[in-house]
């Protein structure tokens, strides 16, 4: 999650709540631990949904 | 009061703001080899004077790795309760610019730049002192805010010409003025640099903390001293009719006069007291003084200080600094409590760079140091102190 580039359009929450919350100024809080297999693709949807491109999947 | 030696005068002595009087204090800097440089670094083991207390030795050797790097000295000085910066450029610019060639030396670099902010009271000297050398050093202006000097900021100014905080990784010694690596050193660990550089490690070890060594700048309250590292606090600031003091600056944190009466100037010993050294800033807080205002007067400077790049900052300082305000001097409610515990939570680790951490770990040590205050205050007990005079400093116009 790149904080200067979110503008708060909460796409993310909508599509990963299990990982994203919002706080109150509409701001995702992200889980940075690794993602279970089966957020996989919720995480992908996502990361490509972010109209600012903030949210990016790290691989290991 | 004040009990160090003679000898751990150092970095301020005398006066050599020309490069005679310098080389009549200090003697002529010829050059050591690159590798033996780095040796003596971290023989020396010296840690930076910029607020992280990280092995200099370590930052070159990972930037003197890269492929042509540069050297950034730091001379901006964002804090306002510092001054040891400026007092050491104005007085000896030239051991700052020798350390800047020794930094370059060590890591093999050929550019070379140094960073102040615009109007600085050290240009003059710095000017003057750069006049007399045959180094290229690029001077740049950076814009007073505090987040200005955070290094990747630095980095991006040199450029971009926006003195902004930047995601990252990468860092910039991993990647920074010209996608280079760049090391970036502050203004005191530069003239270290040049001492270590003439005297060698065993002369730089002889005193100061045994993990820490040689000596540091401070500023307390206002006033620059140079003492050992490991200092007992007591001994360089007047402890007497006080009732907290300040370290670290204002991402540092507040001390109660018991704590501070025991700790020593280390960073290893204010971490173990849950504070930080950070740039050496000692403010110490009169018993007629209320910390709670002090507190509120600062968290609405750092907010007022955001970059306005991370929503979680810029949302949440100015509404951290609100709520403590109302704390302050009212008017208070039970859930002005709650919420301001619950942005307290929200806001650290949030941002591109470290400012709202820095601010909510200042607002939480203000917070604990002055409960009985904080109590009295929401219980509306008159509070004796909130008419006394501002004791921290913040820039006029700056803060409300």
């Amino acid at each position: 999650m790149n904080p200067i580039d979110c503008a708060a359009h909460g796409l993310c929450a909508e599509l990963l709540p299990e990982w994203v919350s919002l706080d109150e100024w509409g701001y995702p809080a992200v889980d940075d631990q690794p993602l279970p297999a089966q957020l996989v693709k919720d995480a992908k949807r996502a990361a490509a949904a972010c109209p600012t491109l903030a949210l990016k999947l790290l691989h290991d | 009061m004040t009990a160090w030696t003679p000898s751990a005068q150092r970095l301020l002595t005398g006066s050599g703001p020309t490069r005679k009087e310098h080389e009549a204090i200090h003697g002529p800097l010829s050059m050591p080899p690159r590798t033996q440089l780095l040796d003596a670094v971290e023989a020396a083991g010296l840690v930076g004077r910029g607020g992280a207390g990280f092995p200099t030795a370590r930052k070159m050797r990972t930037v003197a790795a890269g492929k042509n790097p540069v050297v950034l000295g730091n001379a901006c000085e964002g804090e306002p309760a510092s001054s040891k910066d400026v007092t050491l450029l104005t007085r000896h610019p030239h051991l700052v610019l020798d350390g800047l060639s020794v930094a370059a030396a060590a890591v093999g670099a050929r550019e070379l730049h140094l960073a102040v902010h615009a109007g600085s009271p050290a240009l003059p000297a710095l000017r003057a002192a750069l006049a007399e050398r045959s180094e290229p050093v690029t001077l740049h202006e950076l814009p007073v805010r505090y987040t200005a000097s955070e290094e990747s900021a630095l980095v991006a100014f040199v450029n971009t010409g926006t003195a902004k905080p930047l995601f990252t990784p990468p860092r910039p010694f991993e990647q920074g003025i010209g996608k280079r690596p760049t090391l970036v050193n502050n203004a005191e660990t530069l003239a270290q640099l040049a001492l270590i550089a003439r005297r060698g490690p065993a002369w730089f070890r002889e005193v100061g903390d045994r993990e820490e060594p040689g000596t540091q700048l401070l500023t307390v309250d206002g006033t620059v001293v140079e003492v050992p590292t490991g200092s007992a606090l007591k001994d360089v600031a007047d402890l007497r009719d006080k009732q907290a003091v300040l370290v670290g600056g204002y991402f540092g944190t507040w001390l109660s006069a018991a704590q501070a009466r025991e700790v020593a100037l280390t960073h290893r010993d204010l971490r173990a007291a849950g504070g930080a050294l950070g740039a050496g800033i000692v403010l110490t807080l009169p018993t007629g003084s209320c910390g709670v205002v002090e507190t509120a007067r600062v968290a609405a400077y750092l907010a007022n200080e955001n970059a306005g790049q991370c929503g979680p900052c810029f949302n949440g300082l100015p509404a951290i600094a609100n709520a403590v305000r109302s704390l302050a001097v009212g008017p208070w409610d039970d859930a002005t409590m709650t919420d301001l515990d619950r942005w307290l939570g929200v806001v650290p680790g949030r941002g591109a760079c470290r400012h709202p951490d820095g601010a909510v770990r200042f607002v939480l040590s203000g917070l604990a140091v002055f409960a009985d205050d904080v109590a009295g205050h929401r219980a509306g007990r008159p509070c004796a102190g909130a008419q006394a005079a501002p004791v921290l400093p913040v820039p006029s116009g700056a803060a409300a």
